[in-house]
């Protein structure tokens, strides 16, 4: 048996004795494992799981074991999660720290920071938020203006940020200031402040789905310690930039799945919303509409299959962030339109539960969600003029 | 790993691309029209693609092949692709030395392969007779007489036919149009009596030929496979061949892409190179994108065939489709960008875009597997 073997075999009984039988059900939005300060935990288990996924490291898998992660190889990970899915597990924790700001922390932060900010998002005692957008700075990000002004032993921070996601439920945001005024991009900081502190206010936005995952954030005269500046003062766009590569791979993964998939799949709805001819759908158009989604959803899997093995052989696809963030969003987007046309009106109800099952209703909800997909991390315009000046080296005007 | 080439793979792509961009430029092509060339091809060109073994690639060794198998045939057919370069290596070295390898007798094989191998027999497939591939609705019959066969019918759109010393025809022997059972398979000389071949003068300058058969007599021992089972064998080549026709058009899509991106950093147009201009810039990205697929789907397919995986004809319809699709779009757009000069025949872009078109027909358009991929896909 190769160690490998003896890995998974090994991973195999520890997650059989440790993931509770209630963590191996399909997961309802409430009890999606955010942690932080304020979690309420409606599902015990769920905090359970947690603990004892976060006590291995194996919330951060391939993290280094000295800050609390797993320490684990591609290929162990890559068993840890076969052996996952292979029981349904939920994940053990979600979180923009694991996804986003950890992996920006293991590039740029000092050693003292990593110690205590690693572990602990590992262990989901702090949940975190990004500070990037601004009411005056979307797509042209470099263009915002929250000041960080250096008062000798701390910064004073000023400004609004904008669709900071949960930002009513976190606890600490990663946050893009302004360092610097007379240059634009070199002029920005990356600054870690604690949303307890005094001047700090989140305001839920409501969006055209109804729900507000995002808020308004205010900063006013915010004293954030000197040591909360990750990397060097006036290098925060490099470090913003890299996070974004994280945040539009994490965004990506959304075309896949999801959707008609808890009914069935797409053309189990058809096959009921329009009947049948034989095997097939009744509907030619539709047919052949599921059809090209169906191809251009296993084209686009293909390809970030492709992406990943490439990447282990160590052939860089490059750019592939702005590609998959593009694709994928613009996928996910025509899913939904494509989803609505075939459930008709019964995708259109908002609420009730006399004319609409709570699948039908989510649908709705979901659709007018994914809208957001393609303009938030970045815009698919932004992607395509990424994909034009760094792929295909076009230049500026 | 299925979706990364191996050392070997990709030395064989390297080899393929230095051959076929320095022996058979897009100007090998030109000349053969421009000439009104009789054969259409280069006698040359296909001595050294023999030479180089790729007429051999699906043959296994002991029948004089090198047994590359279908990832290299892709490779070397991408590599073609991108230069336009005619052979009968499609219709030959892909179509029958496939259908050889997977209906043929012994003594077929050990009498055809290491000809085919070795360069020195052409043959062409005779599927379509109408203006849509479609096999299930072959209509043409081969009448049983005594212990032989009677073929009587028109054949059209058959590749490399006017050059092909032999033919491989697939004809009703029961049934009627639209039955899976009842078609089967001969080889006969192409100047069998009763056998009329015309060259087809096609918008893409390359070798096509409608074939009519008058009673033709043929013996048992022309079947090649079963009777009234050839379907199965003949699907499982005609997806081999799907996916190698996808890596010639993704081979003609990477050079039309190339040229327009090239151009869009040369032209100037109001004082500054129109590379510039974010409304070429967004249409050039999303190429960029579609490449990026298309060569997925491509290697998939090729893969599956490979691994004889199961789902070899959802993936290879997947291939054929999304390629008939994306070249249509990336030949378009390379002669919009590309504007007046990309309307002139003095410019390689038109070339690809006529040349897409045919590949799009050959073996079924979108439409044909989109259609395909959703029966298999049960809806």
């Amino acid at each position: 048996m190769t160690s490998l073997d003896t890995f998974r075999s090994e991973t195999r009984a520890w997650l059989e004795e440790n993931c509770p039988e209630s963590m191996r059900t399909p997961m309802p939005e409430r009890e999606m494992p955010w942690g932080g300060r304020n979690a309420s935990y409606p599902n015990p288990d769920t905090k359970v799981w947690m603990d004892r996924m976060a006590a291995r490291g194996w919330t951060a898998p391939e993290w280094p074991a000295e800050y609390g992660g797993g320490g684990l190889s591609k290929e162990e990970n890559k068993i840890l999660q076969q052996e996952l899915a292979a029981i349904k597990a939920r994940p053990a924790l979600t979180s923009f720290g694991l996804w986003m700001l950890g992996p920006a922390l293991l590039e740029f932060a000092s050693e003292e920071q990593k110690k205590k900010y690693l572990g602990e998002i590992i262990r989901g005692e702090i949940r975190w938020c990004q500070g990037y957008s601004e009411p005056g700075a979307g797509s042209d990000l470099a263009g915002l203006q929250t000041k960080a002004e250096d008062m000798g032993d701390h910064y004073l921070v000023n400004g609004q940020k904008v669709w900071t996601s949960y930002a009513d439920n976190c606890d600490w945001i990663f946050c893009l200031v302004r360092t610097d005024t007379t240059v634009k991009h070199d002029g920005i900081s990356f600054l870690l402040i604690d949303m307890d502190t005094d001047g700090v206010e989140a305001r839920p936005i409501k969006l055209i789905s109804g729900a507000s995952p995002f808020c308004e954030t205010f900063l006013t005269d915010v004293k954030v310690p000197k040591e909360n500046l990750v990397g060097e003062l006036n290098k925060g766009w490099t470090i913003a930039k890299r996070l974004l590569e994280h945040e539009r791979s994490m965004i990506s993964g959304m075309g896949m799945g999801a959707g008609a998939a808890s009914m069935g799949g797409m053309e189990v709805v058809a096959k009921e919303s329009f009947g049948t001819d034989g095997e097939k759908i009744a509907e030619p158009s539709i047919r052949n509409a599921i059809a090209d989604h169906k191809m251009d959803q296993q084209a686009f899997g293909l390809t970030l299959k492709r992406a990943s093995e490439e990447a282990k052989a160590g052939q860089g696809l490059g750019a592939t962030a702005s590609m998959f963030k593009l694709y994928g969003t613009e996928l996910n987007k025509r899913r939904f339109e494509l989803l609505l046309d075939v459930m008709g009106t019964q995708a259109l109800g908002w609420e009730g539960d006399e004319a609409f099952d709570k699948r039908e209703l989510a649908v709705t909800r979901s659709w007018l969600r994914s809208k957001g997909n393609s303009i938030e991390g970045g815009t698919s315009e932004v992607q395509l003029n990424v994909i034009a000046k760094r792929v295909l080296g076009l230049p500026d005007a | 790993m299925a979706l990364v080439l191996t050392e070997e793979q990709t030395m064989l792509r390297d080899m393929a691309k230095q051959f076929f961009t320095e022996q058979v430029p897009v100007t090998n092509l030109r000349q053969l029209r421009d000439d009104k060339d009789q054969d259409g091809y280069d006698k040359q060109v296909w001595q050294q693609i023999v030479e180089l073994g790729f007429s051999g690639i699906l043959i296994p060794e002991e029948q004089g092949g090198t047994g590359f198998g279908p990832i290299g045939l892709g490779i070397v057919m991408q590599e073609a692709g991108r230069t336009l370069a005619a052979s009968p290596l499609y219709s030959t070295a892909i179509l029958s030395a496939g259908l050889i390898l997977a209906a043929g007798s012994e003594q077929q094989k050990a009498a055809l392969l290491p000809q085919i191998a070795g360069g020195e027999l052409l043959m062409a497939v005779a599927i379509e007779e109408g203006p849509h591939h479609n096999p299930k609705q072959i209509a043409m019959t081969a009448e049983k007489d005594g212990d032989a066969y009677v073929l009587s019918g028109d054949k059209r759109f058959v590749i490399d036919g006017h050059i092909a010393d032999k033919l491989i025809v697939v004809a009703r022997t029961s049934g009627a149009a639209g039955d899976d059972k009842g078609l089967s398979m001969f080889v006969l000389d192409a100047d069998t009596d009763g056998v009329e071949i015309t060259r087809t003068h096609m918008v893409d300058s390359r070798n096509a030929a409608n074939v009519r058969f008058d009673n033709v007599k043929l013996s048992a021992d022309q079947a090649l496979g079963g009777i009234d089972a050839a379907l199965p064998e003949l699907e499982s080549v005609l997806d081999l061949g799907r996916a190698c026709l996808a890596a010639e058009m993704l081979g003609g899509i990477e050079a039309v892409f190339d040229s327009t991106i090239e151009y869009l950093k040369e032209r100037k147009q109001f004082g500054v190179i129109i590379g510039t201009f974010q409304a070429l810039k967004h249409r050039a990205a999303e190429m960029f994108c579609e490449v990026e697929i298309c060569q997925s789907v491509v290697l998939d397919a090729l893969s599956a065939l490979d691994e004889r995986r199961n789902d070899v004809p959802r993936a290879a319809s997947l291939a054929k489709a999304r390629l008939g699709d994306s070249a249509r779009l990336i030949t378009n757009e390379g002669v919009q960008m590309f504007g007046g000069i990309g309307m002139t025949d003095a410019v390689d872009v038109g070339l690809y875009l006529k040349r897409a078109r045919v590949q799009a027909q050959m073996l079924g358009d979108t439409n044909y597997h989109r259609a395909r991929y959703a029966d298999l896909g049960g809806y």
